[in-house]
């Protein structure tokens, strides 16, 4: 199993979510700086959760712009799997491969606690999910947002993936996590790495990347 | 040379905490009279152009890929010779 993590100047879940994917699902791992190009074909690209480019002018804007991501949006397009984490469902929206955009938590705080997130049955990758799931969340930008026609569209289509059981940032229909149409492109605000070994405490992501790297 | 003079704020359908918690500031210091606020930014870039019109196309077409992001902003535009 091949997966691909892409390093951006200021990500910093990069070796996190890498080092889960070798101990807990024996994945090979590659890290991929963001000016570098790829053209294979890996099971599973992850853009990590950080702060790429300082979150200057707005989280995930200047990260759209590297040979990476070219490589990322190709293989997207292709059918490839992508998840993207935190920062890296800031960078998917804004390369346009997930609708919509991040704002400010409405509070304006950042927030770093464990949430309780419900799985959307309608949705395909949700409903391999049992139960509710506690993941940590850490951030100050992760209400989601998106205008009412796409919204209506998201949930029609079954592109909501997970909910918050108690909205913690004041994200429109208490989103935390969407997929593309294709349902190959997962973008999340909770960090489900941060919730698979036993030392931090939380099991629950295990169950979310191991329906990812389902072949 | 050119100068782009570029606001770029929060939708109105949007809201804006950040406005919000400033607009409440200032009712709190009974400052009544001011209705509404809204936060946002400022940009400026220099543009060496051939002509008003051309600087006036590079900077809307940097402000849409870049610097805006028009799912949740808009933004005002002015473009003067320097």
């Amino acid at each position: 199993m091949k997966v691909r993590v892409v390093t951006f100047p200021g990500s910093n879940c990069d070796k996190d979510v890498g080092s889960v994917l070798e101990s807990e699902f024996g994945a090979k791992v590659d890290y991929t700086w963001y000016k570098e190009s790829f053209s294979d074909t890996p099971d599973l690209v992850v853009l990590p959760g950080g702060f790429s480019f300082g979150d200057y002018l707005r989280c995930g804007a200047m990260a759209k712009f590297s040979n990476a991501m070219d490589s990322v949006v190709k293989y997207a397009n292709q059918g490839g799997k992508v998840l993207g984490v935190c920062n890296g469902f800031q960078i998917l929206t804004e390369s346009g491969l997930l609708p919509g955009a991040l704002l400010h938590n409405r509070t304006l705080k950042y927030i770093c606690k464990d949430v309780d997130l419900i799985p959307v049955s309608e949705n395909k990758i949700a409903k391999e999910i049992k139960g509710t799931l506690s993941i940590p969340i850490a951030h100050g930008e992760g209400a989601y947002f998106a205008d009412s026609q796409t919204l209506e569209r998201l949930e029609k289509n079954g592109q909501v993936v997970f909910r918050y059981k108690q909205n913690p940032n004041g994200s429109l229909n208490d989103i935390a996590g969407i997929c593309n149409e294709a349902g190959n492109v997962l973008g999340m605000m909770p960090h489900p790495e941060r919730a698979i070994n036993p030392y931090t405490g939380k099991m629950d992501g295990k169950q979310i990347l191991e329906v990812l790297l389902k072949k | 040379m050119f100068v782009a003079k570029i606001n770029v704020t929060l939708k109105e359908s949007v809201l804006d905490p950040q406005g919000q918690t400033v607009l409440r500031t200032l009712h709190d210091q009974g400052k009544n009279l001011i209705s509404d606020l809204r936060v946002g930014k400022y940009i400026e870039m220099k543009i060496s152009a051939s002509s008003q019109a051309d600087a006036e196309i590079s900077a809307k077409e940097i402000c849409e890929s870049l610097l805006v992001n028009q799912v949740i902003e808009t933004y005002r535009l002015v473009v003067e010779k320097v």
